[in-house]
């Protein structure tokens, strides 16, 4: 790193390395924080990304990730050995930014040193030729060199130069925040790295469906998924919970974007523990809800018809606001129901339409995602639900390997078509099916994340100092006085100006005519005034 | 909260008047740069008498290798730029008056579909190149700035109109506004930069093979110029799309929960980042300066055109609201 601010290339020139391993080494490490290297491997960053956003990703969506091997089973196991579908996790990712980050911490610790030095000495002395410098000026004044000396310090000082005397001449610099920002900006992406990597080792997240009425206790068992870092201790999540009082959605009624969402709104009660005091509050789509260190957003929405099942002699064998998911735009959504209590297993398997429509031959759809004309179908089985295999099953998927289709009188698989209110019996015996009402549900996804904090923290001081290394100059002013005679005898004073940068600075040559301005009250006689 | 089709219809009339108002202006500053190579033949002839005339007034002895004041234009004689200018005023004034009548006509921020990202988008990058006028000349800009507006509209009307309507529920958040607005600013001012990169590279390819053919390029500053005129723009840029990307993950916290999740769109934005990143490092590599680091400002808005153009429509993720079917 040389220290001259001119010089933009801030590294060594590479230096044939001495045989041995201490050489070797040094050599590599000396490649590795060259900025060179940061360069090639900030490219390598970037190009490496890109395969990520045109194949799909596991972290993503990994419903994309298991089509993508039904439509390419040639290709798909492939890539998958070479991590295209996790590509911000595989291990060549990984590779480049960790070395890139070795190389940061490897050019910028160095570049510390040297800064808090600079910052505690004088600045460096003027050099000899003042002609090579990029900006220079020479004047003839009458003052005295004493007195342009100090009118120069007087000038650069309050133009906040740290100013070094020299005898005859003086040596200025000003920026020093410049670098001390590009320090700051690049120990700050560190930061940042070190905040995402705690969220991922420390946080969790996990997704829930709740109907309004229902209640949610954060535990690991409550929630439909749960993604936690190897570090979490699911047993011991924060124990708050959750009512979901009210549940308000609105879709566009009219217009070309008919049946678009236009706002969910949920509102629920919280408690941070079992009986503790409770809260309402409302969580909206980008507003979230913070209780006992977690965050509660509200990500989507459904229907749960309320479904109940008796047996023949009218015992209640199930009844619950059921979710179903949605398929499309217009709500069209599945979900199953499956009862436990009866000798043989029933299993429902249903479709629910907010607002039914029929095409002749075919399944109903729903052409409006608001209940406009809401029906449930279902589709009954009996036998073994295969509850009992000790596998973990989805609430959302019916397991029909060991069951059959339940057949009306006419041998023809049976299939209800429900308005709410509406009660069917199912044959053989089984009892019957009831259509109570329909409920809504809210989709939360439920975050802790100990890094956010430093993430923001870190990514603000980022921009801070970037903005500091991009826009603060870093320059170097030199004046020399020498007494000279002028023609008609009397005393007079040559001063000789000289300025240079760091990086990209046009402002060089405005600066040396404002010292210089400042020096020379009144115009005199002009020795040489080309800008260099 | 209903679409006022009557102001939506407005806003499309003025769209069109700044579109037509855009034209003739491109039209001037093209002639301009056209009569640009003339006027530099004529600087070349009065630049000698110039020097004498210095030599003479100079009370000192004049060094030979100081080097000539850069060629002085005669103001007078840039009536198309003047006319390009004018009209980019006048459609500068429709066109954010088009933006502006949409977002009443919807009553939310106008940028919540491609159409709109693409309408208001442009809006900004004439805004601040209008702006920039007023206190540098870069009239020979015109072309390459109004140039690419033109485009970025004509797309617009044509592929990607989507008729005004209210937004999804995870588009309604201050952070959108912010967000887009200083991605907005971000993209005009890459896009400036990206033509003076072009025409640097051209320039300094002419300077390097010393080429004696007259072009258009014999009015527009010296390589060296057009280099550092476009870093200026880069640096204020990089961190304005810093800003963007920071306050992208914030809403993408507040929204959905995750600040930074690799969807298609985040990908891009932060493959754009990391290129200009490299092309602000480039400059202070040795071996990398000049052409090269051009090449990656260059890669760069490359990212830009591909994030707008090809990810917003074809690569499906959380952010596809772009609105077009
Ligand atoms: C995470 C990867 C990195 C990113 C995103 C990054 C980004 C940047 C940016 C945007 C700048 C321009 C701002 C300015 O001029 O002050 C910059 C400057 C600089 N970076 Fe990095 N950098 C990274 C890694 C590195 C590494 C590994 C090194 C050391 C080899 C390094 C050394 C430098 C130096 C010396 C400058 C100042 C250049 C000048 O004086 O103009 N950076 N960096």
């Amino acid at each position: 790193m040389s220290a001259t601010p001119a010089d933009p290339s801030t590294e060594p020139a590479p230096q044939l390395p001495r045989l041995g391993p201490v050489g070797t080494v040094r050599f590599v490490w000396r490649q590795l924080t060259s900025m060179r290297t940061a360069l090639f491997l900030l490219m390598l960053l970037a190009v490496a990304a890109v395969p990520g956003s045109v194949l799909p990703q596991r972290g993503v969506n990994p419903g994309q990730v298991t089509a993508y091997f039904q439509t390419h089973p040639g290709t798909a196991p492939w890539i998958d050995r070479l991590g295209g579908f996790d590509v911000y996790a595989s291990v060549w990712f990984s590779a480049i930014y960790l070395l890139l980050f070795v190389s940061l911490v490897g050019c910028v610790l160095p570049r510390t040193r040297q800064h808090l030095r600079a910052m505690r000495s004088q600045p460096p002395a003027a050099p000899r030729r003042f002609e090579r410098m990029p900006a220079h000026r020479e004047v003839e004044v009458d003052a005295s060199p004493d007195e342009v000396l100090r009118a120069a310090r007087a000038v650069l000082g309050s133009r906040r130069y740290r100013v070094r005397a020299d005898g005859s001449e003086l040596s200025a610099e000003r920026g020093y925040l410049r670098e001390t920002g590009n320090l700051v900006f690049h120990l700050a992406l560190l930061g940042l790295l070190l905040a995402v990597a705690a969220g991922h080792l420390l946080g969790w997240r996990g997704d829930v469906v709740v109907a309004v009425g229902d209640q949610f206790s954060n535990t690991s068992v409550a929630y439909n998924s749960l993604n936690a870092g190897p570090w979490v201790d699911v047993s011991a999540l924060p124990p708050f919970q959750l009512d979901l009082d009210r549940l308000d959605v609105a879709f566009e009624q009219r217009g070309p974007q008919q049946g678009q969402p236009r706002d969910f709104r949920a509102t629920v009660t919280s408690r941070a523990a079992p009986g503790a005091a409770s809260q309402r509050s409302v969580v909206e789509v980008n507003h979230p809800l913070q209780v006992d260190g977690a965050s509660v957003f509200l990500l989507g929405n459904g229907y749960a018809p309320v479904i109940t099942v008796r047996d023949a002699k009218g015992t209640e064998l199930y009844s619950a606001a059921t979710p179903f998911l949605n398929q499309d735009g217009n709500y069209t959504s599945v979900g199953v129901v499956k009862v436990v209590g009866a000798a043989r297993q029933i299993g429902l398997q249903g479709l629910f339409l907010p607002t039914v429509a029929f095409s002749d031959g075919r399944l109903p759809v729903s052409v409006f995602p608001d209940l406009k004309n809401p029906a449930l179908a279902l589709t009954p089985f009996v036998g073994d639900l295969g509850l009992s295999s000790g596998q973990p099953q989805s609430v959302f998927v019916l397991d029909t390997a060991k069951m059959q289709r339940l057949q009306g009188r006419d041998g023809k698989p049976v299939r209800l078509l429900m308005a709410p209110g509406d009660t069917a019996q199912l044959p053989d015996g089984l009892g019957s099916v009831t259509f109570d009402r329909v409920e809504r549900y809210a989709g939360f996804s439920v975050r802790h994340d100990p890094g956010r904090v430093w993430a923001l923290a870190s990514a603000i001081a980022a921009m801070v100092g970037l903005g500091l290394s991009l826009f603060v100059p870093r320059r170097r002013v030199f004046v020399r006085a020498r007494p000279v005679e002028s023609r008609d005898g009397s005393p007079r004073t040559v001063v000789e100006t000289a300025a240079l940068a760091r990086g990209e600075d046009t402002g060089l040559d405005d600066e040396l005519d404002r010292l210089i301005a400042a020096l020379r009250p009144q115009r005199h006689t002009t020795l040489e005034e080309a800008p260099a | 909260m209903s679409v006022n089709e009557n102001l939506a219809t407005t806003a499309n009339y003025l769209l069109y008047g700044s579109m037509a108002s855009y034209t003739v202006a491109f039209l001037g500053f093209t002639l301009d740069l056209a009569g640009g190579a003339a006027r530099a033949e004529r600087v070349a002839l009065a630049s000698a008498p110039q020097r004498e005339l210095a030599a003479v007034g100079a009370q000192g002895p004049l060094r030979d290798d100081a080097p000539t004041a850069p060629p002085v234009v005669p103001p007078a004689r840039r009536k198309a730029a003047g006319i390009g200018v004018s009209l980019t005023l006048l459609a500068v004034l429709l066109h954010v008056a088009a933006v502006a009548v949409r977002g009443v006509a919807t009553q939310r921020p106008p940028w919540g579909n491609m159409y709109e990202f693409a309408t208001a988008g442009s809006a900004v990058v004439a805004l601040v190149f209008v702006a920039t006028l007023r206190w540098r000349d870069l009239r020979y800009l015109g072309t390459f700035v109004i140039g690419p507006v033109l485009l970025m509209l004509g797309l617009a009307v044509t592929v990607l109109y989507t008729r005004a309507g209210q937004l999804v529920p995870s588009l309604k958040s201050v952070w959108l506004a912010i967000h887009v607005s200083v991605a907005f600013i971000s993209s005009a001012l890459f896009t400036i930069a990206f033509s003076l990169t072009v025409l640097y590279l051209v320039q300094e390819r002419r300077e390097r093979s010393g080429a004696a053919k007259r072009s258009f390029m014999d009015a527009l500053p010296r390589a060296r110029e057009l280099d550092l005129a476009s870093y200026r723009l880069h640096a204020v840029a990089f961190p304005l799309w810093t800003f963007t990307l920071v306050a992208g993950a914030i809403w993408a916290e507040n929204a959905w929960g995750r600040y930074w999740g690799w969807d298609p769109k985040e990908v891009w934005t932060f493959v754009i980042w990391v290129v200009y990143a490299g092309y602000l490092h480039a400059r202070a590599t040795r071996g990398w300066q000049g052409r090269k680091a051009a090449t990656l400002a260059l890669a760069g808005y490359g990212c830009i055109l591909f994030n707008f153009l090809v990810v917003n429509i074809f690569f499906v993720g959380f952010h596809s609201y772009a609105g077009v079917s």
